[in-house]
C-alpha cells in the first residue's frame, strides 16, 4: 500500500513550494470558519486512520456518518419546511396555505415574542411586539385559525416555541381533536429547547431547574401519547447565529442534548422509550466544505454519544435527525438579490449533508420579514436543488472526497475536546451559569467582527464589490399597525363568551400539578379547551416556578 | 453645566448624575460644590463589597440593596470595573447583574471605571460618596472587582468591606491578597450549594483564625450564601447591621472616618500639587532640556529632582515677595 | 488627570432575545476607548431612560430586530425629555427598514446604522458628533 502520507510530503517540497514561491498564495493561512487549517491538497493519506466501517459506515447503520436512512432522498427528498408567522392567525393561515400550494411539504410556524414569553397581547409588556416576529397566539381560538382548512393528519407541523412548549402542543393536540385527528397520529415538532434560550437566544421565562421540569413532561407524555411527535429539537442555529463557529456550534448542541438526555433518565424515563424523538436543529453557513463536513460529524459523535454514554440499545436513539436553516447572519442588508445565491450555496451544502428538512431564507431578510415573492424564491432554491442537481439521487455524495472526511474527523474530535471541558464544568447547566459558553460565543464573534472590519474575511458587497448607490428593496413586508388592537379586542372577546368559572378551576389545577410534580400536559390540554390564555398559564406557573435572571457576561 | 446644590439636594437624579460626572472629568469646576455640600452634609454609612470575579458580587448586592429598601432605606451603588490598559475604555458590566433594583426610585447606580489610578483610589470616588450623601442616600454601596489595588483601597473608604469568594476560585490560597485577610470585615462564601463549598469554608476558617488575636472575636464573620436564591442574605444584612454598632459602640467609627478624611485630603493635596505645580514644569520647554541633561548622563536624576523642588520654593518665595510688595 | 471618555449606554428595548450586534458593539467601543454600560435584554423604555440618565451618558445606542422600533423608540425620546436629557445623542441599529428611517429621525435619533456596518464608522460618528458639540 504506497504510503499517501510520505508522498503528499513529496510532492509538497517538489511542487507544491516550487510554485507558491513564484505565484504566491491569495493569503499566509487557509482555515475554516471554525480555524481549522485548511491543506492546498488532501489526499488518501488524510484518512488512513480513519476506519470506515467503525467511524463512517453506510447510510441507516451506526454511527450514521453518511446518513439516517438507507435510501435517504431516493424514497423522499427532505421536507420543505419554511418558517412562516406573523400578524394574526389569520394572515399566517392565508400563507401557511400558501406555500403548501407552492409545494411546501411542511409547516413550521414563527411566534410572536409575547407568545413566546408567554404574555398575552393584551400584557403591557407586549406593547409594540404583538404580530412582529410571528403569529400572536393568546388562545386556542387563534390556534383554531392558523390551522383552518389545513388537515392535522396530512400535514407536519413545526413549531418555534420553547419556554410556553407546553402550552402550544396541547393548543395543538385541541385543535387536532377539534379536526377527529386523534393525538397518536399528529406527527410535528415543538422546539421545546431552553437552553440554547439561556444561551443565545433569549426567550426564557422560567429557571433552568422547571423548565428541565416542563421538557421531560413531554418526553414522557409523547413516549406515552403521542408516538410521531418530535418532543424536542435541540438547536444549534442560535448557537451559531449568535456568533459560534461550526466545532463549537456541534458541541454546544450536543452537550445541551446531553444535559436533556441526563433529565429525562433523571425524571425515570428509559432511553430508548424517549431517544428515538429527540430531533436536531442546525445551520447552514458559508464555509461549503465545513457545513457538509460538520452534519457529518454531528451524526457521528452523537451516535458515539447516546451509545457509550448513555447505553442506548435501539438503533433510532443513536439516529441523529436534523432540520437545517440556511444562516441569517450571512445575508446582507447591502446588495440583498447576492443573498439569493448565498442560500443556494448554503441549502446545497444541507442537502449534501443529509438534512431531513429544510427552510431557506429570503433575500430581504436582513431588511424585514419576507414578501410572498421573496418567500417563493427561497422554496425554489430547494426545489431547483432537488430536482435538477441530481445530488438527491445517492446517499451522501461526498463521502469518500478526501476532505470531507478529514474535516468530518477533525471536527468529531475538537468537538469532543468541548465536551470533556463542558464535563469537568459538571455539566451545561452549569457551564451556562458559569458564563463558559456565553463567552466562547462572544469572543468567536468578536474575533469574525475584527477579520471583516480589517478585510480579512471578505463579505461580498459588504467591505469587497461595494455599491455606491444602494439598489433599494421596493417592497417589503409590513406588519398592520392596527394589529395590536384588534388582537386585544379579539382577546377579549373570547375572555368575555368563556366560562370564567371553568378557567379559574383549571388554573388552579395547574397551579397544584405545578407544585406536585405531576405531568403538567394533561391539565394544559383540558385548560385550553376551555379557552384559558397563554398569558394566564405562564402567570401561574411564573408564580410558582419564577423567572429566569440573566446573568450577563 | 451648571449644577444645582438645592437639586442635588432634593434628590433629583439627573443633577446627582451631571454633579458625579464633573467629580470624574470638570474636578476643578466642582470643588466650589463639594466645599458647600461637606460642609453640610453628614456622610452615609458606607460597605464596600470586593473579591474575585465571577463569584457573585453584583448578584448579591443586589439582594443586599433590596433588603435594605425594605427597611424603608435609601441606596446609593457605585460599581467599578477596570480600565483598558490599552485603549482607556472599559465594559461597565456590574449595572446589568443589578436589573431587579436598578429601575427603583429610592436606588442610584452609577457605574465607573478605574481610568489608571494605579497606587490609590481614584478621588472621584469619595467625592461621589459625598454627592450622594448629600443627595439623602442612607446608605452606599461600592463594589469593586478585586483584582488589583483597588480592593485595598476600597477597604479603607468604606466602614464595613465584604469580601465575596465562592469554591474553588483558584488556589485557595492565593484566592486572597495579602492584606484582603486583614481588611475583610465579612466573608461571604457565596454559591454555596456547590460540592466543595465545605471544604472551602474549613480552609477560610483557618486562615481567618490565623490572622485573630485568639480572643472571642465577633468579626471577621464568615457566612456562606446561594446569593442568586436570596439564601444566606438575611444573615449577611445581620451582619452588616452587627459590624455597624459594633463601630459606632467601640468608637472606631470615629477613628476611622478620620483616616478616611486624612487620605482623602492628602488624595486631593496631591492632585492640587500636580496639577499647578508639577503639571506646569513638567510640560516647559526647560524641563524638557533638562531630561535631555539627564538621559546624556551630563545631569543625574536625584540632584534634578532637588534642583527643580528649590526652585519651586523659591519661586514660591518670590511669589510672596511680591504679595507683600504690593501689599506695602 | 483624567481625561473625559465618552460615555455610552447600549440598550435592548422590548422582548427581542438577539444580543451578538449588540454585545460586538459594546466591546468595539470599549476598544475605541469609550466607557460602556450595556443594559441587558427586555429593558422597557422607563428603564433605558434611567440607566442613561443616572450614568449621564453622552450616547444611547438602541438596539432592536424585532421590528417594535415604531412603537418603542417614540416613548423613549419622550421620557428622555421628560428627563431632561434630550441632548443625549440616541443612535440605533437592527433591522430598521430604510422607509422608517425618517420618521425615526423626526423623534431625534441622530443615525441609524445598517447590520454590517463596520464599528470604526460608528466610532467616527459618536466622535465627530460629539466633538462638535
Amino acid at each position: 500500500m504506497a504510503d499517501f502520507k510520505d508522498m503528499y510530503e513529496q510532492w509538497k517540497s517538489d511542487k507544491y513550494e516550487p510554485t507558491k514561491s513564484s505565484f504566491g498564495e491569495r493569503r499566509e493561512e487557509f482555515t475554516t470558519d471554525s480555524g481549522i487549517p485548511v491543506k492546498p491538497l488532501y489526499t488518501p493519506g488524510e484518512i488512513e486512520d480513519i476506519d470506515y466501517l467503525d467511524d463512517i459506515n453506510f447510510p441507516g447503520q451506526f454511527p450514521f456518518t453518511r446518513g439516517v436512512y438507507p435510501t435517504m432522498y431516493r424514497s423522499r427528498v427532505w421536507t420543505m419546511r419554511q418558517y412562516a408567522g406573523f400578524g394574526t392567525a389569520r394572515e399566517t393561515n392565508e400563507r401557511f396555505r400558501y406555500l403548501l400550494e407552492q409545494g411546501q411539504t411542511g409547516l413550521s410556524t414563527a411566534f410572536d415574542l409575547p407568545t413566546q414569553i408567554g404574555y398575552d397581547s393584551s400584557q403591557n409588556l407586549a406593547r409594540g411586539e404583538v404580530g412582529r416576529v410571528g403569529v400572536a397566539i393568546d388562545t386556542l381560538a387563534d390556534m383554531e385559525v392558523l390551522f383552518d382548512e389545513i388537515p392535522l393528519d396530512e400535514v407536519s407541523t413545526s413549531m418555534t416555541i420553547n419556554a410556553p412548549a407546553a402550552v402550544l402542543l396541547a393548543m395543538y393536540i385541541a385543535v387536532g381533536e377539534k379536526q377527529g385527528v386523534d393525538r397518536a397520529d399528529l406527527t410535528g415538532t415543538t422546539q421545546n429547547d431552553i437552553l440554547k434560550e439561556y444561551i443565545a437566544r433569549g426567550t426564557y421565562i422560567f429557571p433552568p431547574e422547571p423548565s428541565l421540569r416542563l421538557i421531560t413532561d413531554i418526553f414522557e407524555f409523547c413516549a406515552e401519547e403521542m408516538p410521531r411527535w418530535n418532543t424536542i429539537s435541540i438547536s444549534g442555529y442560535h448557537i451559531r447565529e449568535a456568533g459560534s463557529d461550526a466545532v463549537q456550534e456541534v458541541a454546544f448542541t450536543l452537550a445541551n442534548g446531553i444535559e436533556y438526555v441526563e433529565a429525562a433518565l433523571d425524571a425515570g424515563l428509559e432511553v430508548d422509550e424517549f431517544a428515538p424523538r429527540l430531533s436536531f436543529f442546525f445551520n447552514a453557513q458559508m464555509n461549503f466544505l465545513e457545513e457538509i463536513a460538520k452534519f457529518r460529524a454531528a451524526r457521528r459523535l452523537w451516535a458515539e454519544i447516546m451509545k457509550e454514554r448513555f447505553g442506548a440499545q435501539k438503533d433510532k436513539s443513536c439516529m441523529l435527525r436534523f432540520h437545517t436553516q440556511t444562516a441569517g447572519a450571512a445575508l446582507t442588508a447591502q446588495q440583498p438579490q447576492n443573498n439569493i445565491v448565498r442560500v443556494a450555496i448554503q441549502a446545497l451544502a444541507a442537502a449534501l449533508g443529509g438534512t431531513q428538512s429544510l427552510h431557506t431564507n429570503s433575500y430581504d431578510e436582513a431588511l424585514s420579514l419576507p414578501t410572498e415573492e421573496s418567500v417563493r424564491i427561497a422554496l425554489r432554491t430547494q426545489q431547483i436543488i432537488a430536482e435538477e442537481t441530481g445530488v438527491a439521487d445517492t446517499a451522501d455524495p461526498l463521502g469518500g472526497s478526501y476532505a470531507i472526511e478529514a474535516m468530518t474527523d477533525k471536527i468529531v474530535s475538537e468537538a469532543r475536546d468541548y465536551l470533556d471541558e463542558i464535563d469537568k464544568l459538571g455539566g451545561m447547566v452549569e457551564a451556562i451559569n458559569a458564563g463558559y459558553v456565553q463567552r466562547e460565543i462572544q469572543d468567536t464573534a468578536y474575533e469574525m467582527q475584527k477579520e471583516i472590519e480589517e478585510g480579512d474575511r471578505v463579505v461580498v458587497g459588504v467591505n469587497k464589490y461595494r455599491e455606491e448607490e444602494e439598489e433599494k428593496v421596493e417592497e417589503i413586508l409590513t406588519v398592520d399597525e392596527e394589529l395590536e388592537n384588534n388582537q386585544t379586542a379579539r382577546l377579549e372577546k373570547v375572555k368575555e363568551e368563556r366560562d370564567q368559572a371553568s378557567v379559574d378551576s383549571h388554573l388552579q389545577e395547574i397551579r397544584s400539578a405545578a407544585q406536585s410534580g405531576d405531568n403538567l400536559m394533561p391539565y394544559l390540554v383540558d385548560a385550553v379547551k376551555d379557552y384559558v390564555s397563554i398569558g394566564e398559564i405562564c402567570s401561574v406557573l411564573r408564580d410558582e416556578f419564577g423567572e429566569y435572571e440573566a446573568r450577563h457576561f | 453645566m451648571q449644577v444645582s446644590i438645592d437639586e442635588i439636594r432634593s434628590g433629583h437624579k439627573p443633577a446627582i448624575a451631571r454633579a458625579i460626572t464633573l467629580v470624574e472629568n470638570e474636578r476643578r469646576q466642582i470643588w466650589p460644590l463639594l466645599k458647600e455640600l461637606f460642609a453640610t452634609s453628614e456622610l452615609a454609612s458606607l460597605v464596600g463589597v470586593t473579591g474575585p470575579p465571577g463569584c457573585g458580587k453584583s448578584t448579591l448586592v443586589e439582594k443586599l440593596v433590596a433588603g435594605w429598601l425594605e427597611e424603608g432605606e435609601r441606596i446609593g451603588v457605585i460599581a467599578i470595573d477596570p480600565s483598558s490598559e490599552f485603549s482607556g475604555g472599559a465594559l461597565l458590566g456590574d449595572r446589568i447583574r443589578m436589573d431587579g433594583i436598578s429601575s427603583e426610585p429610592e436606588v442610584f447606580i452609577r457605574s465607573m471605571a478605574t481610568r489608571g489610578y494605579l497606587g490609590g483610589l481614584n478621588p472621584a470616588i469619595f467625592d461621589t460618596v459625598l454627592i450622594l450623601s448629600a443627595a439623602g442616600y442612607d446608605r452606599i454601596v461600592i463594589e469593586t472587582v478585586g483584582v488589583g489595588q483597588n480592593e485595598i483601597d476600597i477597604v479603607n473608604l468604606a466602614d464595613t468591606t465584604l469580601v465575596v469568594t465562592m469554591p474553588e476560585v483558584g488556589d485557595e490560597i492565593q484566592a486572597f491578597k495579602a492584606g484582603l485577610m486583614e481588611a475583610g470585615d465579612i466573608f461571604v462564601l457565596n454559591k454555596a450549594d456547590h460540592p466543595r463549598v465545605n471544604r472551602m469554608e474549613l480552609v477560610l476558617q483557618q486562615m481567618l483564625e490565623l490572622n485573630s488575636s485568639g480572643e472571642e472575636q465577633e468579626f471577621p464573620r464568615l457566612l456562606k450564601t446561594i446569593a442568586t436564591r436570596g439564601e444566606g442574605v438575611d444573615e449577611v444584612l445581620e451582619a452588616v447591621g452587627d459590624h455597624r454598632l459594633k463601630l459606632e459602640k467601640s468608637g472606631d467609627i470615629a477613628r476611622h472616618r478620620k483616616q478616611v478624611m486624612r487620605r482623602h485630603i492628602l488624595h486631593l493635596l496631591e492632585e492640587k500639587v500636580r496639577e499647578q505645580l508639577i503639571d506646569p514644569l513638567l510640560q516647559s520647554e526647560d524641563f524638557k532640556q533638562i531630561l535631555d541633561q539627564v538621559v546624556k548622563r551630563k545631569a543625574d536624576p536625584y540632584s534634578t529632582a532637588e534642583d527643580l523642588l528649590a526652585r519651586l520654593k523659591s519661586a514660591d518665595q518670590q511669589r510672596e515677595e511680591v504679595n507683600l510688595s504690593h501689599e506695602n | 488627570m483624567a481625561e473625559k471618555n465618552i460615555k455610552v449606554l447600549i440598550a435592548k428595548p422590548g422582548l427581542d432575545g438577539h444580543d451578538r450586534g449588540a454585545k460586538v458593539i459594546a466591546r468595539g467601543l470599549k476598544e475605541a476607548g469609550m466607557e460602556v454600560v450595556y443594559t441587558g435584554l427586555r429593558q422597557a423604555p422607563e428603564d433605558i431612560v434611567n440607566a442613561a440618565v443616572q450614568e449621564d451618558v453622552d450616547v444611547i445606542g438602541l438596539s432592536i430586530l424585532s421590528g417594535a422600533h415604531r412603537q418603542l423608540f417614540p416613548v423613549i425620546m419622550e421620557k428622555l425629555e421628560e428627563a431632561g436629557r434630550e441632548d443625549v445623542l440616541v443612535l440605533a441599529g437592527g433591522t430598521i427598514p430604510d422607509k422608517d428611517h425618517d420618521e425615526l429621525h423626526d423623534l431625534g435619533i441622530k443615525a441609524i446604522f445598517q447590520p454590517g456596518t463596520p464599528i470604526e464608522e460608528i466610532v467616527d460618528f459618536i466622535e465627530s458628533e460629539l466633538g462638535a458639540a
